[in-house]
């Protein structure tokens, strides 16, 4: 049996075509992937969300708690409302989720985490704060929803429909979120490389959040599109582009990891050690052939490599992909993937390939 | 199901199209397109190639997948449609009017073992 968000009716009626996602049943596309993705980089979106998990952690010790637990460091986090990324990592400095976590109050932080591995996070939260002894309570809040509004009109289509939450949300920067109702918060946050918002609320308001945006001219779009425009922008997938089996180093996320004094977050001293395993870095194809997928085999000078994530990225109408390359691989070279029978030509790029609607490759 | 009724069908979601000439075209059916979503790549076989019914012969790319297309018939690659390699997308449009490519079939009359438009509708139905 799958499991159903809030909008599931809505999106049925909206004539989805829907595709189990992990478990979830969730929209793929309403009709063209492709204009769907457009409508993101040119004016405004919405997407379905509301598979992700968020993590409420309270008690007083919540902040060094996450110090321990998180890569990235939450001291960074001083104004009540700001985020950052984050990886959570293992023993060996696998990684074993991507998260963003927000900073409410000195006793209270939110982590948004992937729909796959939100209960795997839970019970290694739940094993990390024994194991600190901070106190710290968990709640899984299964009671709410989310959607994400993206594109260079986003926020414009959010006001319009939701005039009242504007003044305390216009001033947000990128990472920043404001809690606008008892149960809802609207973040400053997204996966497509364009301005927007996503919104958590209680599962029974998600349905007005929905209609609300879609009125004001956001138009709704499924996975598929969420998944060429988080690729255009360089930004990874969970379960493809890293799992336990990476460190964050091997998947292009070292900008995540603050290394800076002594704090000894899980995972530290595994990662320093650990030696690099890979480059993770941007393919563009320029032969014509194919498309580039994950795990097809790219031949680099310094030997072989492995593609996590390729698509067509309707943006560049290119194929692009992230690739494991091997260490000292250089952006500018030269390399050939192996596509069904042949070989095909691409070029190493450093991620993002696309940003605020522009090309950067 | 947007199935013409003149159109004979493989289970494997190929259409074929006897031509005046006595050459059949062959595309994907509208349901194929359908599943795929937003076509970027096809590769047809390549003309001259001899082709037995059944066989893999080519491949359609879409945003979300690459899957392959097969000869409903045996016989030879008589033509490419080469609008195709700069216009995927028109199969998305009108799957019935993008043929991928013809065959001169081997023995005209496999044209008829191949499914007719009820048959295949409760083939993908499945």
């Amino acid at each position: 049996m799958l499991k159903t968000t809030p909008l599931n009716a809505i999106h049925r009626a909206a004539g989805a075509r829907m595709v189990d996602f992990g478990g979830w049943d969730m929209p793929v596309n309403y009709g063209s992937q492709i204009e769907e993705h457009h409508a993101v980089r040119r004016s405004a979106g919405v997407f379905d969300v509301s598979h992700m998990r968020s993590v409420d952690l309270e008690g007083k010790g919540v902040r060094d708690f996450l110090r321990f637990a998180l890569a990235n460091d939450v001291a960074k986090l001083k104004l009540p409302g700001k985020a950052l990324y984050s990886c959570l990592l293992d023993e060996s400095a696998g990684v074993i989720d991507d998260l963003i976590a927000y900073y409410f109050r000195d006793d209270w932080f939110r982590l948004v985490v992937n729909a796959g591995t939100a209960d795997g996070d839970i019970d290694w939260l739940h094993r990390l704060n024994a194991l600190a002894g901070h106190g710290v309570a968990l709640r899984s809040r299964d009671d709410l929803a989310m959607i994400a509004v993206q594109g260079p009109q986003a926020r414009e289509a959010f006001w319009r429909a939701f005039p009242e939450t504007r003044a305390a949300t216009e001033a947000l920067v990128p990472f920043q979120a404001a809690r606008v109702g008892d149960d809802i918060v609207v973040a400053r946050t997204g996966y497509t490389g364009e301005d927007g918002f996503e919104v958590s609320c209680p599962a029974d308001e998600v349905a007005t959040l929905w209609n609300g945006v879609v009125a004001a001219g956001a138009r709704p779009c499924g996975l598929g599109a969420r998944d060429t425009l988080r690729l255009e922008a360089g930004m990874n997938l969970y379960g493809q582009d890293m799992d336990t089996g990476a460190s964050p180093f091997d998947a292009g996320l070292a900008w995540t990891v603050d290394l800076a004094g002594a704090r000894g977050f899980f995972g530290r001293k595994a990662l320093e050690a650990r030696p690099r395993a890979c480059d993770f870095l941007g393919l563009v194809l320029e032969d014509k052939g194919g498309v580039l997928r994950a795990h097809q085999i790219v031949l680099a000078e310094r030997g072989e490599g492995e593609i996590t994530s390729g698509t067509f990225s309707p943006t560049l109408g290119v194929s692009i992909a992230l690739a494991r390359l091997p260490v000292g691989t250089a952006p500018g070279e030269k390399v050939r993937v192996q596509v069904r029978d042949k070989e095909l030509a691409a070029r190493v790029v450093k991620p993002p390939f696309v940003r605020h609607g522009k090309p950067l490759i | 199901m947007n199935l013409p009724p003149e159109l004979k069908y493989t289970a494997s979601h190929e259409w074929a199209r006897l031509e005046a000439d006595g050459t059949v075209s062959v595309g994907i059916t509208d349901h194929a397109q359908e599943q795929l979503g937003d076509i970027v790549f096809v590769e047809p076989p390549k003309v001259g190639r001899q082709v037995a019914a059944g066989e893999s012969v080519g491949v359609v790319e879409s945003v979300k997948a690459a899957s392959d297309i097969y000869a409903p018939l045996a016989g030879e690659v008589v033509a490419n449609n080469d609008e195709l390699g700069a216009s995927p997308e028109r199969i998305n449009a009108d799957a019935y009017g993008a043929w991928m490519y013809r065959l001169k079939p081997a023995d005209a009359a496999d044209l008829a073992k191949l499914l007719d438009s009820a048959a295949y509708a409760k083939a993908s139905a499945e």
